[in-house]
C-alpha cells in the first residue's frame, strides 16, 4: 500500500516549524507505523536529506518514550495502544497521515517530532515516592494489603508517562498523570505517611510547570494507552482537598 | 592476573565476612567523593539512590530523557527471591543452586550464592517502595513458578513487573535528585572513559540534544549500561540498547569475559517482515499455562484447530516429563529451533511453533486467564492482528540478554581500578544460562545491596584525592572522541547505518546464534572485519555533529558493535564445547543434548584488547566448585 504522510518538521526549539508532505510506498500492513518512518528515514538520508526525529525506545509499548499525534489523536486512534504499537493495517490504502508532536507549553518542541518531558520527572521529585533508605525495611509479607486495593494501585502504577494525557487534554493538564501516582500510594499503607505533603507538593510542582487544570473532560482517560481510570483524578482532588485542611 | 578476590571460609558465610573486612568509607568523609553513574535502568538508578543515600555525590547519565525509559522497563515476568512464601521447600541454597544449575556451571559459586542470600531483602525493599505486587486475597504476596525451577518463587506485578521494580528505582532516584544529592543528565550519551593513572577517572559524554561534548571527572565510575543483544539487530532489546559504555572501557582496558554467551529466548513473536526493526517478547510466565506443541506430520498447513490431539507433538512434555514446558531457555529455544529445522514449524514462514492455552482456558476459565496474562494476549492480538483467547500464538525464540559482559571480580570492579560494571553490563552471576526472573534480581542486587557495600574499599584508600576535568587525559579524550565523529560523518557512502547493521545481525544470528560450528564461526570472523572496512568507507549520515542527530548516535553504536560482533564470534569458537546459551554443533550428546567440557573449559574466558591491529588475549579465571557437583542437567 501507499500513504501520504505530512509531518512537522522543526530544526530545533527556538526555529519556527511547518508541515512537510513524503508519499511513501510499498508499505505492507504487518509493518509498524515506526518501521514505516524508518523507511522513509532510510530513504531520506540515502537522498541526502534530514530523516525525521521521533523518539522511541523500546517499541513494545511499556517505555513511555515514543508519543506522537496522528490524525488528531494521541497515539492514533486504536484505544489502550501507544504509537509504537500502532500498524500499518490500521490506515487505507493512499490514505494521507497527519503526523504532529505532542503540543503543550509544558513540552517545548526539540526537533522534529520530540519534545521535552522533564517537567514530569520534575513533578515525580516533588514527592512521588515514599521517603526510605535502601535497607533496613520490614519483611515484605509483615504488611498485608487487601487485594483490592492492591490491585487498583496497580492499575493507576501502571501509568507509562508518555503524556498523551497532556498532549490530548485541551487545557494540557497533567492531572491523569500526577493521579496516577498520587493514587498508587495513597491506596496502600506505606504511602500513608507522606500523603499529606504528597498531594500539596506534586499539585504544586505540576502547576509551577505550567500544566492546565481539569475540567474534568475525559479526554485523557480515552487516550490513555494503559486506560487509567479518570475515577483516579477523582481520588487526587479527595487528597489534595483533605491535605488542603489539615495544613 | 585476574584476581577475583573470592573470599575465603564456608560459602553462606563468605558475604558476611568480605562486608566486615572490607574498608569503610566514615559518613561524614562520604561527601567528599564524586560518583558517576552511567545508566539508569534498574542497576544504575538502585546503585545511584543508594550511594546518594549514604552520602556520596552521585552524578547520573542516560542518553534517555528519563530515568523511567531504561529498557529494564520491559521485563514482564518477575523476580525470584528464596522467601519461601508458598512452603514449597524453597531456601537461600535452592535458589543458588538452581541458578548454577540453571547457568549450566558456568558461574562463580560465590557471587550466585550472595545472589540469592539478598534476594529477600530486594523483594522487603521494593515492598516498602509502594511497589503493587501481585496479592492473594489474605493480602499476602502471590507466587508463580519460571522456567528452571520446581518451586514458586517468582514475585510479580501483572505482566509488567519490570515497569513496576523500575518505576521504584526511579522514585528512590528521584528522591535523591531533590535533594541534589544525585545530579542527573538526562540525554547524555557516554563516549568514552578517561583514565588518570591506569584508574578510571571519569568520562567524556555528548549531549544528544546540543551535541556538546563534555568531561566529567569523578573518583569512581560505575557502568550500569545493559546488554548488547542488539549487535544481532533483531533482538528484544530496545532500538537504542548499545554496548558503547563497556566497549569503550574495553578498549581502555577492562577485560570483556564469555562474549559469546547470548540468551536466545523461546517465547518471541516471530519476525513478520524484512522491515521488522525489533522482536517483541512474550513472558516466559506463560510456559506456566500455555502448551507448547508442532503438527506431527511435516509441513502441515492446516489451521490449528483442525488439528486434532493425537496429531500433535507436545514435544517439550514429551522429551522432558518432568520439567514439561518449564524447561530453562536455552533448552526451550534450540528445541523450537530443531522442530523448525525438521520441517514442524508453522504460520507463514514455517519459523515458529504454537504456543496453545485452550486447556488453560478450560481449566481455570477465560477470566482467571484474563487476570494472568490479559496484558501480553492483547500485546500478541494488537502485533499479529490474531485472537489467542481462540487461536494458539506462534512463538520462536529470538535474542534476548546477553550473559557475557565485562568481567568484574567479586566487588563488581572490572579489571580497571575504579571503575564498577553493575546489571546485565558485567558478565556475573547466570553463567551460560540466565534463568527467567532472575535479571531483575541481579540487578537490583547491584545496585541496592552489593556495590554501597563493595565501593568503599576501594574509595577508602583515595581520600583526599582530587580528580579535576582540566587533567590532559580529559582533553586527550574529548579530541579521540571528537575525531571519531568527524570521521563518521565526512565518509558520506551509500548505505544507511542500519542496513550495514541489518547484516551484521544476519552474520551473528546466522553464525553466533542459538548453534554454532567451526566453519560458520570461521566464516564470521572473517567477515565481520569486512563488514566493518566497509562501514567505515560506505557508511552514509546525514546532517551535523552539532545537532540532534539519530542516524549519528546510531553510527557510533553500530561501529562499536562491528568489533564486537568479530570478539563474540572468537569466543565462541574457542569454547570447544556446549553449555547453557551456548551451543556447539560438535559437542552434543546421542539426544542431541548440551555436552560440556568440564575438564577443559570449566572457566570464565575474559578477552582483553591489544590494540586495532592484535587479536585479543585470552585470560582463564578457572571456576571452583566446591559445594556442588557437577553434573549434566537434566530436565527429564
Amino acid at each position: 500500500m501507499k500513504v501520504i504522510l505530512k509531518v512537522w518538521r522543526q530544526n530545533n526549539a527556538e526555529s519556527q516549524g511547518a508541515f512537510e508532505t513524503y508519499p511513501v510506498e510499498n508499505v505492507s500492513g504487518d509493518m509498524s507505523f515506526f518501521e514505516m518512518m524508518d523507511m522513509l528515514n532510510d530513504q531520506l538520508v540515502l537522498d541526502g536529506k534530514t530523516p525525521i526525529a521521533f523518539d522511541h525506545d523500546c517499541r513494545e509499548g511499556i517505555c513511555g518514550t515514543c508519543g506522537l499525534f496522528i490524525n488528531g489523536r494521541a497515539h492514533g486512534k486504536i484505544r489502550a495502544i501507544t504509537t509504537c504499537q500502532l500498524h500499518m493495517r490500521s490506515f487505507e490504502d493512499g490514505e494521507t497521515i497527519v503526523v504532529e508532536p505532542w503540543r503543550a507549553k509544558a513540552f517545548p518542541v526539540i526537533k522534529d517530532l520530540i519534545v521535552e518531558r522533564t517537567s514530569f520527572d520534575r513533578i515525580m521529585q516533588a514527592g512521588g515516592y515514599v521517603s526510605i533508605k535502601t535497607g533496613g525495611t520490614p519483611d515484605a509479607n509483615a504488611i498485608p494489603i487487601a487485594k483490592r486495593n492492591a490491585d487498583e494501585s496497580m492499575d493507576a502504577a501502571s501509568c507509562i508517562g508518555c503524556a498523551a494525557c497532556v498532549a490530548t487534554c485541551k487545557n494540557s493538564s497533567a492531572m491523569l498523570f500526577v493521579a496516577a501516582k498520587v493514587s498508587q500510594l495513597s491506596l496502600l499503607p506505606q504511602g500513608q505517611p507522606e500523603r499529606v505533603e504528597r498531594a500539596i507538593n506534586m499539585i504544586a510542582a505540576m502547576d509551577e510547570e505550567g500544566f492546565g487544570n481539569c475540567t474534568n473532560t475525559g479526554a485523557c482517560e480515552i487516550e490513555c494507552p494503559k486506560e487509567i481510570s479518570i475515577s483516579h483524578i477523582g481520588r487526587l482532588n479527595r487528597e489534595f482537598l483533605k491535605a488542603s485542611l489539615k495544613g | 592476573m585476574l584476581n577475583n578476590k573470592i573470599p575465603s571460609g564456608p560459602l553462606a558465610e563468605k558475604w558476611t565476612h568480605h562486608k566486615f573486612s572490607s574498608k569503610l568509607v566514615n559518613p561524614s568523609n562520604k561527601r567528599k567523593y564524586d560518583i558517576i553513574i552511567v545508566g539508569t535502568g534498574l542497576a544504575g538508578a538502585s546503585a545511584a539512590a543508594s550511594l546518594a543515600e549514604l552520602g556520596y555525590n552521585v552524578q547520573a547519565f542516560s542518553y534517555h530523557e528519563s530515568p523511567r525509559r531504561a529498557h529494564s522497563i520491559a521485563a514482564q515476568g518477575g523476580i525470584n527471591a528464596a522467601k519461601n512464601y508458598p512452603n514449597d521447600g524453597d531456601s537461600i541454597y535452592r535458589l543458588f543452586y538452581d541458578t548454577i544449575k540453571g547457568g549450566d556451571y558456568r558461574s562463580r559459586e560465590a557471587n550466585v550464592y550472595r545472589l540469592a542470600e539478598v534476594s529477600n531483602n530486594i523483594i522487603d525493599q521494593c515492598v516498602a517502595q509502594g511497589i503493587p505486587f501481585a496479592r492473594e486475597y489474605g493480602g499476602l504476596l502471590d507466587n508463580r513458578s519460571f522456567g528452571g525451577a520446581q518451586v514458586s518463587r517468582t514475585f510479580y506485578a501483572r505482566g509488567q513487573t519490570g515497569q513496576q521494580l523500575l518505576l521504584g528505582a526511579y522514585s528512590a532516584l528521584v528522591r535523591q535528585m531533590n535533594t541534589g544529592q544525585v545530579k542527573f543528565h538526562p540525554r547524555h550519551e557516554m563516549l568514552d572513559l578517561v583514565m588518570i593513572d591506569g584508574e578510571a577517572k571519569g568520562i567524556v559524554t555528548r549531549n544528544l540534544i546540543t551535541g556538546e561534548i563534555q568531561s566529567h571527572s569523578a573518583n569512581a565510575v560505575v557502568l550500569a549500561t545493559g546488554g548488547y543483544g542488539n549487535a544481532f539487530f533483531l533482538s528484544t532489546n530496545a532500538m537504542a540498547s548499545n554496548a558503547t559504555a563497556i566497549w569503550r572501557a574495553y578498549k581502555k582496558g577492562a577485560f570483556f569475559a564469555n562474549p559469546c554467551i547470548t540468551q536466545i529466548h523461546p517465547t518471541c513473536i516471530p519476525v513478520a517482515s524484512d522491515h521488522q526493526s525489533k522482536l517483541t517478547l512474550m513472558s516466559e510466565s506463560l510456559r506456566n499455562d500455555g502448551r507448547v506443541w508442532v503438527p506431527k506430520k511435516k509441513g502441515d498447513k492446516r489451521h490449528p484447530t483442525e488439528i486434532s490431539e493425537d496429531e500433535r507433538d507436545y514435544y517439550l512434555e514429551r522429551l522432558y516429563p518432568s520439567f514439561g514446558n518449564l524447561v530453562p531457555r536455552d533448552v526451550a529455544s534450540r528445541r523450537a529451533k530443531e522442530m523448525c529445522d525438521l520441517g514442524h514449524g508453522v504460520g507463514e514462514t514455517g519459523l515458529a511453533v504454537y504456543l496453545d492455552f485452550a486447556d488453560a482456558i478450560e481449566r481455570m476459565g477465560k477470566d482467571v486467564v484474563v487476570q494472568k496474562y490479559g496484558n501480553l494476549f492483547d500485546m500478541y492480538k494488537q502485533i499479529t492482528g490474531e485472537n489467542p483467547y481462540e487461536i494458539p500464538m506462534r512463538i520462536y525464540p529470538a535474542v534476548h540478554y546477553t550473559m557475557g559482559g565485562l568481567w568484574v571480580d567479586y566487588n563488581l570492579m572490572s579489571t580497571i581500578p575504579g571503575l564498577y560494571i553493575l546489571g546485565e553490563a558485567n558478565f556475573s552471576d547466570h553463567g551460560a544460562n540466565r534463568l527467567g526472573a532472575s535479571a531483575l534480581m541481579q540487578g537490583l542486587a547491584d545496585g541496592y545491596f552489593i556495590l554501597p557495600h563493595t565501593i568503599g574499599d576501594y574509595l577508602s584508600g583515595k581520600l583526599g584525592e582530587a580528580v579535576s576535568i582540566e587533567n590532559d587525559a580529559f582533553s586527550k579524550t574529548e579530541t579521540d572522541v571528537k575525531n571519531r565523529i568527524d570521521n563518521l560523518l565526512s565518509i558520506n557512502g551509500n548505505r544507511t547505518v542500519d542496513d550495514i547493521h541489518k547484516e551484521l545481525g544476519l552474520i551473528l544470528w546466522e553464525n553466533v546464534g542459538m548453534a554454532r560450528n567451526k566453519s560458520g564461526l570461521e566464516m564470521a570472523i572473517e567477515s565481520i572485519p569486512k563488514l566493518k572496512d566497509e562501514f567505515w568507507k560506505n557508511v552514509k549520515i546525514t546532517g551535523t555533529a552539532d545537532e540532534l542527530n539519530p542516524e549519528l548516535e546510531k553510527a557510533g553504536r553500530v561501529a562499536d558493535f562491528l568489533e564486537l560482533g568479530e570478539l563474540m564470534a572468537r569466543d565462541a569458537l574457542n569454547r570447544e564445547e556446549s553449555c547453557g546459551g551456548h551451543f556447539r554443533e560438535e559437542h552434543q550428546t546421542k539426544e542431541n543434548e548440551a555436552k560440556r567440557n568440564d575438564e577443559e573449559f570449566s572457566y570464565v574466558a575474559a578477552w582483553e584488547h591489544k590494540g586495532e591491529s592484535l587479536p585479543a588475549e585470552l585470560h582463564k579465571e578457572e571456576l571452583i566448585f566446591e559445594n556442588v557437583e557437577l553434573t549434566t542437567r537434566s530436565y527429564k
